[in-house]
């Protein structure tokens, strides 16, 4: 017994002087897997477009109820988004996402895409709702490209039916 | 006795008071930093640190237990509908209160007060060990009242197993003690100290010694018998229904209480406050009396026997804090089984020893010390090798065949 002993006190003492191994996380970020789900972003393509053509089958495959999409039609002279229609609204509702991703799943455009930003806390409940403005992203960052992992493994992504004009 | 004497007495119990708290503070920050870095972790440093050149921080995280004592205090104050409230409220009283006095009869240094009294000591009673000893057992009520009065069946069954397990480890903790008494042939903490001044009881008394760790450590309620708190089985403990700085409190009794019983410790079986060539009379006093004058050397001595037993205090919570980090937490049935089938038949053959040892050897401070140790080893060593280690993993048969 007092031999397991020795050995359970000098393998703790010996960690004492092992640097640790934490990470000081609010000033080192470590990156998150390319799997990630964090928050959402809603996408555009290469010419600026917004993906996201206001179909509304990422609030039907929301399991959660979370998504409100408010569609209109597009102005032919100066459209927001290749098609018919565009998302006029789009909120997003925090407090009931899970994270789930069928949002993403179900977009036929891959404009929304859950991203890997995860610090997501608020004060308020009113804070919780994503407006389109706060989703959408600048014109020139990110189109909603085939995620690496996805180009490593030569595969199309799910869903398949991605347009890229 | 004059009024002045009062008055310093009351200073004194202020201080002391102060100190405990402050020592329960530090004590958390320091145990949780070890007890990290033990886990390959960093622990608290994001409250108050000191800036040095090159982005380095010293002491990062020393504003930690003052940042939480705050948050404590705000915290909403919930008292359970059908609580017994009166009860209710004072019970953390009942557990802390305890755990500070235990401090007033130790002897925390030498330097000698104008009233044939030691200012590093609050009362020199001649009861000294025994009342040490009753204060112990006197905080099992905290965790008792505690555990009834919050009218929880969890808190219920949390308080009374803590209080049968603080009963069981009782005796043989008072058996530890009484042979330091024996071999002093006094209860005052001072003489008890001053025997020591040859040789430090944990030789002749190692067996005692070791008991007497086992038995406070769990008399403390400390890993890896914090069967109490235990979150599994009991959703927390005596303390469940407990919130703000209520909860604190029983937090606070049991980090003081740790101390003390280090500090108690270090007074039985370490020597105190006695270093070899610190002594009453001893080299270093009269040398420190004879070049700075009789009142600034002993000050000074006096400081220098402070920080010895702070010292040794620290040593011993050092140890506490290390086996935290390395043992896991008894079964029940275990803690019984040791606190009644092995340390208490232990505690009476080291009474034994030490009666025969004292008795055959009168006024020979070496050779009971040699017998002593030596019967001390033998005893542990046959029992630690009674005890069955689990076997290895590979050899546990985990499906049994059926032919
Ligand atoms: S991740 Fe899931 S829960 Fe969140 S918005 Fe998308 S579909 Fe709804
Ligand atoms: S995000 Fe995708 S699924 Fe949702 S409305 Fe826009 S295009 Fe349709």
């Amino acid at each position: 017994m007092i031999g397991a002993f020795v050995k359970g006190l000098s393998t703790t003492f010996k960690y004492l002087f092992r640097k640790p191994v934490t990470v000081q996380y609010p000033e080192v970020k470590r990156p998150v897997r390319e799997r990630f789900r964090g928050r959402h972003e809603l996408k555009r393509f290469e010419n600026g477009m917004e993906r996201c053509i206001g179909c509304a089958l990422c609030a039907a495959a929301c399991p959660a109820d979370a998504i409100l999409v408010v569609p209109a039609e597009n102005d032919p002279q100066k459209p927001n988004s290749p098609g018919e229609r565009y998302a006029a609204r789009y909120e997003i509702n925090m407090l009931r996402c899970i994270f789930c991703g069928y949002c993403e799943d179900a977009c036929p455009t891959n404009a929304i895409v859950l991203e890997h930003q995860y610090e997501l806390s608020f004060f308020e409940r009113g804070s919780s709702i994503y407006t389109k403005d706060m989703l959408l992203i600048p014109a020139d960052k990110g189109h909603g490209e085939i995620p690496p992992i996805l180009q490593q493994l030569d595969r199309r992504p799910s869903p398949p039916a991605q347009i890229d004009l | 006795m004059d009024w002045i004497y009062i008055i310093v007495l009351i200073v004194k119990c202020i201080i002391i008071t102060l100190g405990a708290t402050t020592i329960f503070a530090y004590f958390t920050l320091f145990e949780r930093k070890t007890l990290a870095r033990m886990q390959n972790r960093i622990g608290p440093n994001r409250a108050g640190y000191i800036p040095l050149p090159g982005g380095r921080k010293l002491l990062n995280g020393f504003l930690q237990p003052v940042a939480e004592a705050g948050k404590l205090f705000f915290k909403e104050d919930v008292v359970p509908l059908m609580a017994d409230k009166w009860v209710y409220i004072l019970a953390p009283a009942f557990a802390v209160i305890p755990a500070i006095i235990i401090w007033a009869t130790l002897p925390l240094g030498w330097w000698p007060g104008p009233w044939q009294d030691n200012w590093l000591q609050v009362a020199d009673i001649d009861v000294g060990v025994l009342y040490i000893l009753a204060v112990t057992s006197l905080g099992v009520y905290g965790l008792a009242i505690a555990g009834w009065s919050s009218n929880s069946k969890y808190s219920m069954l949390g308080g009374v197993r803590a209080s049968a397990q603080v009963i069981s480890y009782e005796l043989a903790l008072g058996l530890a003690v009484l042979g330091v008494v024996m071999q002093a042939q006094s209860f005052r903490t001072s003489e008890i100290v001053a025997a020591q001044q040859g040789m430090w009881n944990i030789i002749p008394q190692i067996l005692g010694f070791v008991i007497f760790l086992v038995a406070s450590t769990a008399e403390v309620v400390r890993s890896p018998f914090d069967l109490v708190e235990a979150e599994q089985e009991l959703v927390g403990g005596y303390n469940t229904e407990f919130g703000s700085m209520k909860f604190a409190l029983f937090f606070m009794t049991e980090y003081i209480k740790l101390v003390a019983m280090n500090a108690v410790c270090a007074m039985l079986f370490l020597g105190g406050w006695t270093f070899p060539g610190l002594e009453i009379g001893g080299v270093v006093a009269t040398g420190l009396n004879g070049a700075l004058g009789q009142m600034f050397g002993q000050a000074v001595f006096g400081i220098i026997t402070l920080v010895v037993f702070l010292l040794k205090t620290f040593a011993l919570s050092f140890f506490a804090v290390w086996i935290r980090a390395t043992i896991p937490r008894t079964r029940y049935d275990q803690l019984m089984d040791l606190g009644w089938k092995v340390l208490l038949p232990l505690a009476l053959v080291n009474i034994a020893i030490i009666a025969v040892t004292n008795v055959a050897f009168p006024d020979n401070t070496l050779a009971v010390a040699g017998v002593g140790f030596v019967a001390g080893i033998i005893v542990l060593a046959v029992v630690t090798s009674q005890t069955k280690s689990s076997k290895p993993k590979s050899q546990v048969t985990l499906v049994r065949k059926t032919s």
